[in-house]
């Protein structure tokens, strides 16, 4: 039994310390945003930020996790309420099938988190590792551009509501 | 007034008092309606297979309102389509409109989504059934308030009568009152008038996908759900002598180990722990393996060296016209791989002598027929349900998920067993896009214009869905196997392999041949756009490579032998939206390429130029620059046809450009995403612009594949044009252009 800190809740997790991040989010703790795809960090499906960074869940093994913040996509805001970066992507309807995009979100989320404002270039190579199969490519780009300037936005008026 | 007859028909029996409209009753008045000789004209789209209204309609006495399909969503955005068309034609609220998607117990058989139909077969069903119903509705109405119907309209789900009383829908339904056959005509409403047909509503798909909802069948999670996975046979044919699974089912939370024949999984409790398992089961399966497979790096000589059957599909014939300059060329095309993101998934459950289960297939009654067979069963013991899955883009393994899952869950009656392919075996297993050959000749007359056109064709077939067992991975390596069903060409005017074959250009002589080849010495099945895909990528590159022989402009010349208008305002519509001018000189190293193809010469049309620059050290080729136009009749969502044409073209890049299924003479050896890799961000275009020429109250064409062929062409074309080398062999990749640079 370890302890895992996920979307700010602390989880009791019953799991061999071998077992990727990937099935405890899945069937541990039932979160569904985190996706099986390769299983062998080529296709960025499975990411979610670990300290903020982006991590392949699908090859990080719970032992190393102790002690550390684990974020999924359902911590960044949810149907009812949506953070930032999916009001971006339902804005730019930045989906075909959706698989790859939870994972392409995370990369994208932690990129912002590091830099509000990146260039164009930045974000291509920043989602390298990632694969789209429907060719979406051109609308998760728009999304991560919206994404950046809804957060600056959200942060301005915060600013300013704080301020008042 | 052109009322449809269907009024009168209600109002003969609203008049004596009955709600109900019988089966037998409304045969009776149609036959009424049609004379004797003339058979009665069929409804439209799936109509004419499911003609009752209420296979596709229903309204409860709450006012709730469900809309049903036979076709699946694979992510082409069609469940939003089909709500708004049938809010359009129903006069209520986008939001008030439910849809419910494939299930064999729920929906009319529509066959496959598949062919870009769904919007000719399903959305036509939905928007006659849905007029038609409106029809019933203020017929009632009109009995009810005594007055004519011509009085009445319809208003966000009711029928007001010029006092502004209201009827609500859901007052006015009535037991059976939707169970009646549908009309041949339906009265639809001016496409001027329209409110949410045409407009870019949002994806009711998309908010679940990007906040972590449940929106695969690769999320649910049924109560007492187990985790299964499957030991496939390290290649095709090979047989398990031997295997000592008592170890395995001794590792924690392994419950059972399935073997038959050459079927072998396990499963357990929790899923890493089947994958534990599924990779010790593999240590300890023994297969003997025969060689089988044809050489991967010509397969040009392989297909052309298969028997097949060859059938003369066009001919047109004029003496008058005759060439003087003659060109020849081959173009050939892989085997491809569908890659979708997500593996292959189901799960099945047995209760009560029915098995369940929930697949990602894209035709539920035929997956179930199969299924049924394989468990020998009869077909109402089971129960296919579409839950959406990873895109597929044709036939991948979804199917194949759902027999194993269905296979497994037998020997573990109540159980939920929940099947998820690892990465390996999708890539390994799946039924791949065939590969193709194309010889083209043609000659030029005194004037530059195609005098006479021969095209060849060398293909397997393109589907090798389920209609049985035999296509079933399951059912074939069970010890009591069944065989693949022999092969069939999908018969024209769709074609499989022979798929825009036959030409759309004018050539006053021209020659089509399809050679089928049923022999498949690599597993193959439907990819999108079947063999129109290579047919229209060698006839567009043909024709650019005629254009540069006539000393032409490769859009002037493609107008010049077009009579087909709609073909017309595509292509100058494109051009103009590029800023195409003739004999415009790209900047160095790059290229400007055009194609066009009406997709099955039925469907949607589309045109795209494009410019790829390419470094001439390297190789490397980028589409930069891309600017599609697409006629798709009516448009019902726009932003839903932009990003499926959008998806196509950046699709159709990575094909074009980089994939090729590799395989030695014994095993498949593209198995993962670096040994099959596909277009990455480095790659994707600065900008993908689609333009659409809407057809307001045409018929809905099929969009989803028609920017394949056409997409591949213009890359090739533009890659012709920056290098000055004609590159005709897929995938376009780097070392081939730098070779050709080089030669």
């Amino acid at each position: 039994m370890m302890t895992l800190k996920v979307n700010g809740r602390d989880h009791q997790v019953d799991a061999e310390p071998d077992t990727p991040l990937l099935y405890v989010l899945r069937d541990e703790l039932e979160l569904n945003a985190a996706k099986f795809g390769c299983g062998l960090g080529q296709c960025g499906a499975c990411t979610v930020m670990v300290d903020g960074k982006a991590v392949l869940s699908c090859v990080t093994p719970l032992l190393l996790l102790e002690g550390k913040q684990v974020t999924t996509l359902e911590g960044l805001g949810s149907i009812e309420a949506p953070g930032p970066i999916q009001r971006a992507f339902m804005e730019e309807q930045a989906a075909q099938c959706g698989y790859c995009i939870a994972g392409m979100m995370m990369r994208a989320q932690a990129l912002l988190q590091r830099n509000p404002k990146p260039s164009d270039d930045d974000i291509r190579a920043e989602l390298e590792p990632h694969l789209c199969r429907c060719g979406t490519h051109m609308r998760i780009l728009r999304a991560v551009h919206r994404a950046a300037h809804l957060m600056q936005t959200a942060d301005a008026s915060t600013g300013r509501r704080s301020a008042q | 007034m052109n009322r449809p007859l269907i009024l009168d028909r209600r109002q003969v029996l609203a008049g004596s008092g009955a709600l109900i409209v019988s089966f037998s009753l409304s045969k009776a008045f149609a036959q009424d309606q049609a004379p004797a000789a003339a058979p009665a004209p069929k409804p439209p789209g799936s109509l004419a297979t499911a003609p009752y209204l209420d296979s596709w309609i229903r309204i409860d006495a709450d006012g709730t309102i469900t809309a049903f399909t036979g076709k699946v969503e694979l992510g082409q955005g069609f469940k939003t389509a089909f709500q708004q068309i049938a809010a359009e034609e129903l006069d209520v609220p986008f939001e008030s409109v439910k849809v419910i998607t494939a299930d064999t117990r729920r929906t009319a058989n529509e066959g496959y989504t598949s062919g870009s139909h769904s919007m000719q077969d399903s959305g036509t069903a939905i928007l006659h059934a849905a007029a038609q119903v409106r029809a019933l509705l203020m017929a009632e109405a009109a009995a009810r308030l005594g007055l004519p119907a011509e009085n009445l309209h319809t208003e966000n789900s009711a029928v007001i009568a010029p006092d502004g009383q209201r009827l609500g829908y859901g007052d006015l339904v009535a037991h059976e009152m939707l169970h009646v056959e549908a009309q041949a005509t339906s009265k639809l409403k001016d496409p001027a008038t329209y409110k949410v047909m045409g407009q870019p509503v949002p994806r009711v798909d998309i908010p679940a996908k990007v906040t972590g909802g449940a929106a695969y069948v690769q999320d649910m999670r049924l109560p007492g759900m187990m985790h299964a996975r499957v030991v496939r046979p390290p290649s095709y044919g090979a047989q398990l002598t031997e295997c000592d699974t008592a170890a395995v089912e001794k590792m924690p939370g392994v419950v059972k180990v399935v073997r038959d024949g050459n079927f072998l999984a396990v499963v357990a409790r929790k899923e890493f722990s089947a994958i534990k398992a599924m990779t010790a089961l593999s240590s300890a399966a023994k297969w003997k393996e025969t060689p089988g497979l044809p050489k991967q790096d010509d397969l040009r000589s392989v297909l052309l060296s298969l028997p097949s059957q060859d059938k003369t599909i066009f001919q047109a014939s004029d003496p008058a016209a005759s060439g003087q300059k003659t060109i020849e060329a081959s173009y050939v095309r892989p085997y491809q791989a569908h890659g979708s993101i997500g593996p292959s998934c189901a799960i099945a459950q047995l209760t009560d002598s029915t098995m369940t289960v929930w697949t990602h297939t894209q035709g539920v009654y035929p997956d179930r027929a199969g299924i049924a067979e394989m468990l020998r069963v009869p077909p109402a013991s089971v129960r296919c349900i579409h839950v959406e899955g990873s895109g597929c883009y044709g036939h991948n393994g979804a199917d194949d998920a759902a027999a194993d899952a269905a296979l497994i869950a037998r020997e573990l009656p109540g159980v939920p067993v929940r099947v998820q392919w690892m990465r390996e075996q999708e890539h390994a297993w799946e039924p791949f896009g065939p590969a193709m050959v194309t010889k083209l000749k043609a000659s030029l007359d005194g004037n530059g214009a195609i005098a006479d056109w021969n095209f060849e064709v060398w293909s397997n077939t393109h589907s090798m869905r389920p209609g049985g067992a035999g296509s079933m991975l399951a059912a074939q390596h069970m010890a009591k196997p069944f065989a693949v069903p022999a092969p069939k060409p999908l018969p024209l005017p769709e074609g499989g392999g022979d798929r825009n074959a036959i030409p759309i250009y004018k050539f006053p002589n021209a020659h089509v041949v399809h050679h089928f080849i049923p022999a498949m010495p690599v597993r193959i099945s439907a990819m999108r756009a079947l063999g129109a895909y290579h047919n229209v990528f060698s006839i567009e590159s043909f024709v650019d490579e005629l254009a540069l022989a006539a000393g032409a402009d490769p859009v002037e010349f493609r107008l010049k032998h077009l009579d087909d208008p709609r073909g017309r305002d595509v292509i100058e519509r494109a051009a103009q939206e590029f800023g195409w001018k003739k004999g415009q000189k790209p900047p160095a190293d790059r290229g400007y390429g055009f194609a066009f193809a009406r997709y099955k010469n039925l469907a949607a049309y589309c045109a795209i130029a494009s410019e790829v620059e390419v470094n001439r050290e390297t190789g490397r080729a980028r589409l930069v620059r891309a600017v599609a136009a697409v006629d798709a009749g009516q448009v019902v969502n726009p932003d839903g046809l932009i990003n499926q044409i959008e998806g196509a073209i950046v699709q159709s890049a990575s094909w074009t450009l980089y994939e090729a299924v590799t395989f030695d003479d014994t095993r498949i050896t593209s198995i993962d995403w670096q040994t099959y890799p596909i277009l990455r961000f480095n790659a994707v275009p600065d900008s993908v612009m689609v333009h659409i020429i809407n057809r307001p109250g045409q018929p809905f064409l099929g969009s989803g594949e028609t920017g394949q062929g056409p997409a591949a062409a213009s890359i090739a074309n533009a890659i012709a044009n920056a290098t000055g080398k004609r590159l005709r062999d897929l995938p376009l990749t780097r070392k081939k252009i730098k070779d050709a640079i080089d030669a």
